[in-house]
């Protein structure tokens, strides 16, 4: 009510800016039974997760034909699997006509903050990158608005699943073995890590993961993951943090104050 | 309204009827009319332990189908009148165990019982799943070895996710941790987790200790509940877990390996 006060007519609907965070699926080249199987594949890794969430696909690194592209069979693939296109991102011309023409929404082109990280991680092979995308950094560097954490006060028990969708994940319980936590952003375990957890689950690599007690079975970071065994040498059953540096995974001790 | 308590573990062979023989003739001989329930359809074990096998007429799966009257069904045990047991069905499917069937029994037994105690079958299944879902309580039998933890965690899961109670949005389901063929001189070798271990892994309370012994496998093939075996150490030790389950304090015993000699004494004395 307030919000309209101003003009002193109450409107039907208002805009706002909002800022989500959503999955991108990045594609290469399309063939329509292959990105089916493919799809498949990566919902059975975590079902639950990809169920009615919204999707963009990223055009940027397609190297196919454009001829070859057709968005109504990567629509409906996706929709069969409860996944919901909502636009493409990148792409040239010819392909956001067709992506138009299946009533997609077009999202401006280039992921800066991909090109940031692609610039600062390998400099020297990053040579065709245009020199823009350093100018453009800044930009993406400015920060979204924060989506909200997901908090969670009873242990996570084998076999059971836990994620958070948009921000981050927070337990005050123990996370058990045979128990997998997700997270788009950071995961914090106030008690033992002993399941799975997996911290920027829609590439997110700046996420990191804290616990109390690291015994964890698998440790993952946008995409870039460890196993118990490989664990075992750096902060085993003792307070840490997770983060990923140089598309490595690094523990380090949380030092108490 | 009855106390409706499930003894349930995941795993299978820690324990689960032996506690619920126990259990069961603990509430029922300080008084409460208690009901026990073999869910275990198809590996019936329960009338074996509380030696009743030879006087079972109609079982669960009959009254749920309407083929006999819980009356009928009910079997009086001889040692402890206040105790009745409903057993399984040994030749019917699993799935004869509908939800509302189970609702419809265990309505009516609510009417007349201060306690039912649900025997789980192993698994997590559906036999399994039906034993927990009306559950007020739970006793999560585990051994002192990392499966059967784990395999408790993840009944802990389920029962605080699928049970009625967690479906419906009231108050979770009570945990009580029960520690079976508990052999502390082992665990003094490192050979077992010890009760510290689970409780901290399983991060509930500790409902009791039961040590391992032989009188229970004597008691079992007898048809004897461990807790009449009011001498032994096992039957000790389930008479304090009933006694905590109906909210006294009770100190932790046989939970040290400076039994040993107690032990040796008795074997000498056989």
């Amino acid at each position: 009510m307030s919000d309209t006060a101003t003009s002193g007519v109450q409107h039907c609907f208002q805009l706002k800016s909002a800022s989500v965070s959503m999955t991108a699926l990045e594609l290469y080249y399309f063939e329509n039974d292959e990105f089916e199987d493919t799809l498949r594949d990566k919902i059975s890794q975590a079902p639950g997760f990809f169920k009615d969430i919204p999707l963009i696909i990223s055009l940027e690194k397609y190297e196919g034909l454009s001829s070859e592209l057709d968005f109504f069979k990567i629509i409906g693939t996706c929709r069969r699997h409860n996944i919901h296109v909502i636009g493409v991102r990148g792409g040239n011309d010819d392909q956001r006509r067709m992506a138009r023409g299946a009533a997609l929404a077009l999202l401006p082109g280039g992921s800066q903050r991909d090109r940031q990280v692609d610039t600062a991680d390998s400099n020297a092979t990053a040579a065709n990158e245009p020199t823009e995308a350093e100018v453009a950094a800044p930009v993406a560097a400015a920060p979204a608005e924060p989506a909200p954490a997901r908090i969670i006060s009873q242990p996570v028990r084998s076999g059971q699943q836990v994620y958070a969708p948009e921000g981050d994940l927070i337990i005050l319980a123990p996370v058990q073995a045979g128990a997998e936590v997700l997270a788009a952003g950071n995961i914090h375990v106030y008690g033992p890590l002993r399941g799975r957890a997996l911290a920027g689950i829609h590439g997110a690599q700046s996420a990191r993961v804290f616990c109390q007690s690291l015994e964890a079975e698998l440790v993952s970071i946008a995409g870039h993951y460890k196993i118990s065994e490989d664990l075992q040498d750096h902060g085993w059953k003792t307070a840490v943090q997770i983060q990923l540096r140089d598309d490595l995974l690094v523990v380090t001790p949380l030092e108490r104050a | 309204m009855a106390r409706i308590i499930v003894v349930t573990s995941g795993k299978g062979g820690v324990g689960k009827t032996t506690t619920s023989a126990s259990i069961s003739t603990g509430l029922a001989k300080r008084g409460h009319k208690t009901v026990v329930i073999d869910f275990d359809v198809g590996l019936r074990n329960l009338d074996l332990i509380m030696n009743c096998e030879r006087r079972v007429v109609y079982d669960f799966v009959n009254v749920i189908q309407g083929e006999a009257s819980l009356n009928q069904a009910l079997i009086r045990d001889k040692r402890v009148d206040t105790l009745y047991i409903l057993p399984a069905s040994q030749t019917r499917e699993k799935e004869a165990l509908t939800r509302e069937g189970v609702e419809k029994v265990i309505n009516e037994l609510s009417e007349t019982f201060d306690y039912i105690v649900c025997d789980s079958p192993a698994g997590i299944e559906h036999g399994a799943l039906m034993a927990l879902y009306y559950a007020d309580e739970a006793i999560v039998v585990t051994n002192p070895e990392v499966s059967s933890v784990r395999d408790s965690d993840r009944i802990l899961g389920i029962l605080q996710s699928k049970s009625r109670r967690a479906e419906m949005g009231q108050d979770p389901v009570k945990e009580n941790l029960l520690l079976t063929r508990y052999n502390p001189s082992r665990v003094e070798k490192g050979e077992m987790l010890s009760v510290a271990d689970v409780e901290e892994i399983l991060a509930i309370p500790l409902l009791g200790v039961i040590p391992e012994s032989q009188i229970v496998l004597n008691a079992s093939n007898q048809g004897l509940p461990v807790i009449l075996e009011a001498e032994s150490d096992a039957g000790q030790a389930y008479d304090d877990a009933v006694a905590r389950l109906l909210g006294e304090e009770r100190e932790h015993r046989f939970m040290s390996a400076q039994k040993k000699g107690f032990f040796s004494r008795m074997f000498k004395g056989d």
